[in-house]
């Protein structure tokens, strides 16, 4: 299958000298939601920006369907929305004023029935004759969604689409990505909350220091760089692990009374049977016993600190 | 091809800006203008009465409408271009199928428009002060159209180029107004002693000023056809700026 995004090698150096994305090369497959994870400044905004014609790359090439962003950019252009960060809108217009206005800067011929759905499906219908200054946060980051859904696009960039809202919208926001991806539109999300990327991602790319570090399936990276982890808790606290236990390369924790056992519970042989019956013959009493799957977001950490 | 349907949305959009804040855009300059025909035709006029054989009150009007054609289309294209960089809002023209051409169709065009409209009113309102005889229309509406547009094309330059509202009013403060005022709007050149008449030909503003004054009178200072080549020459040292400008994606795309 031919991705519709084809990073090759891109970078980009500003002219302060910041070296904000280096040799960058990612796919993106039709109709699947990609979360660009990472912290601030790690370069998600600028591989967005240079996507979307905002900025220019210093190195390397994009395509989007089998066309150069550079030299084909009316017809890359043409076939992408974009949700900036900010909450970037003219305040002396309406809410209709400025998706037309979006609408006919795309090249697109005026089409009111299909606005008026557009609007309808971000319950914006209500206020197309407000002014935009008028209206809260919620209702403005809706406003630049529909702005950038006005021209019909094939692939919808959100730049961070729920930095501070609230819990309500941000699952509003999550429910509206995946109706879109239904739809067939294909979400480029960037993002610092994993629990998003978790939520609504099937893929995930996680960006840092402007290398990406990892991009795989949601549940595959959890699979590869995820742990398991066995809690046993004992009755009475511990001073060191014993020594007939010293084959499981157990930890224990602070205050003595957990043993940490780590993992991979995709193995043939996770050892977990042995384990229990060595602690029970080194005559530990056993009080309970956890265990727990580790997170995009332990694995986020990992990936951004061994980094 | 073109995307003309851009150009027109933007087009729309920044004559819309100007319909939404008539008073500033259009009423304004008029009543300025009209302060200036009170003052410099009134008080001065009944001093010198005639200038070349022209009475002083119509011999002041080219004049007049080059101070607010000039100032206005710097305002009017400046701002337009450098509000949606401050709010942010040009990250949808930048990533919109439109070429830099367009962008400037759409912008400059706009500004443009609404000071040819302001010169048309400010003619039309000269006429109720004084008798207003324009001999040749045609070169009159030329200089009209080419200084709309050109000094339209300096203002998207200082809308590009400024970072800050104080850059957007310095150069219009600093170096167009003083140079509108000493380009001969309301004297002749020759009436300055001989070695301010070679100044004032370092100032380009005095070859729109005699060009556009001869349009009405047949009264010039330098040849109609220098006043032409000059005007054509600073739109074409404009548009060859505001090429390099796009071309390297200064102020626009880092």
């Amino acid at each position: 299958m031919n991705p519709v995004i084809s990073i090759s090698n891109l970078s980009k150096v500003y002219a302060n000298g910041h070296n904000a994305l280096h040799n960058i090369s990612l796919d993106v497959h039709a109709g699947e939601i990609l979360a660009l994870l990472g912290p601030n400044g790690a370069g998600k905004t600028t591989l967005i920006s240079i996507i979307c014609g905002i900025v220019n790359p210093s190195e390397g090439s994009v395509m989007v369907n089998g066309h150069d962003i550079t030299h084909e950019y009316r017809v890359t252009r043409s076939m992408i929305g974009l949700v900036p960060q900010e909450l970037t809108l003219g305040m002396f217009e309406t809410v209709w004023e400025t998706v037309c206005f979006s609408r006919g800067l795309f090249g697109k011929q005026p089409d009111p029935v299909y606005l008026q759905q557009v609007l309808k499906d971000l319950s914006l219908w209500e206020k197309k004759n407000s002014m935009i200054r008028t209206l809260s946060g919620g209702m403005k980051r809706r406003v630049l969604i529909a702005k950038a859904l006005s021209h019909q696009p094939s692939v919808l960039f959100l730049d961070e689409p729920t930095a501070g809202v609230d819990v309500e919208l941000r699952k509003e926001m999550w429910h509206l990505v995946t109706r879109l991806k239904e739809s067939g539109v294909t979400i480029i999300l960037t993002t610092h909350y994993i629990e998003e990327a978790e939520a609504i991602a099937n893929r995930v790319a996680v960006i840092s220091k402007g290398e990406l570090l990892v991009v795989d399936d949601k549940q595959a990276l959890k699979h590869k760089l995820g742990k398991r982890q066995m809690l046993i808790e004992m009755e009475q606290p511990l001073d060191s692990v014993p020594q007939s236990l010293s084959r499981w390369s157990l930890e224990l924790s602070p205050e003595g009374i957990q043993l940490i056992y780590t993992y991979d519970s995709y193995s043939e042989h996770t050892g977990i049977a042995e384990l229990l019956r060595a602690v029970d013959n080194a005559g530990l009493l056993i009080k309970d016993v956890n265990t727990s799957q580790s997170s995009l977001e332990d694995i986020f950490i990992n990936l951004v600190n061994t980094e | 091809m073109i995307n003309t349907h851009a150009v027109r949305i933007i087009y729309k959009h920044e004559m819309l800006r100007a319909w939404q804040s008539v008073m500033q855009s259009f009423v304004s300059p008029i009543i300025s203008t009209v302060l200036y025909f009170v003052v410099f035709g009134s008080a001065i006029g009944g001093r010198i009465e005639t200038v070349e054989d022209v009475s002083y009150g119509a011999f002041i009007v080219p004049g007049l409408m080059m101070l607010a054609l000039l100032t206005q289309s710097v305002a009017n294209a400046s701002f337009g271009i450098y509000f949606p960089r401050f709010t942010g809002t040009i990250y949808e023209v930048l990533s919109a199928p439109i070429s830099f051409i367009e962008i400037l169709l759409g912008y400059v065009g706009a500004a443009a428009t609404k000071s040819f409209l302001i010169g048309v009113i400010i003619l039309l309102t000269a006429g109720f002060f004084v008798e207003l005889n324009i001999s040749h229309p045609l070169w009159m509406f030329g200089f009209l159209v080419l200084t709309c547009i050109s000094f339209s094309l300096l203002g998207f330059i200082i809308g590009l180029w400024a970072d800050d509202f104080e850059k957007l009013q310095l150069i219009p403060m600093l170096v167009i107004t003083p140079l509108v005022f000493l380009g001969g709007s309301f004297y002749t050149i020759d009436m300055l002693p001989p070695a301010w008449q070679t100044v004032s030909l370092f100032n380009p503003v005095v070859y729109l000023v005699s060009g556009f004054r001869w349009s009405f009178y047949e009264v010039a200072d330098v040849q109609v056809e220098t006043s032409l080549f000059m005007v054509l020459l600073f739109t074409a040292i404009c548009l060859l700026i505001i090429w390099a400008i796009f071309k390297t994606g200064y102020r626009l795309k880092q």
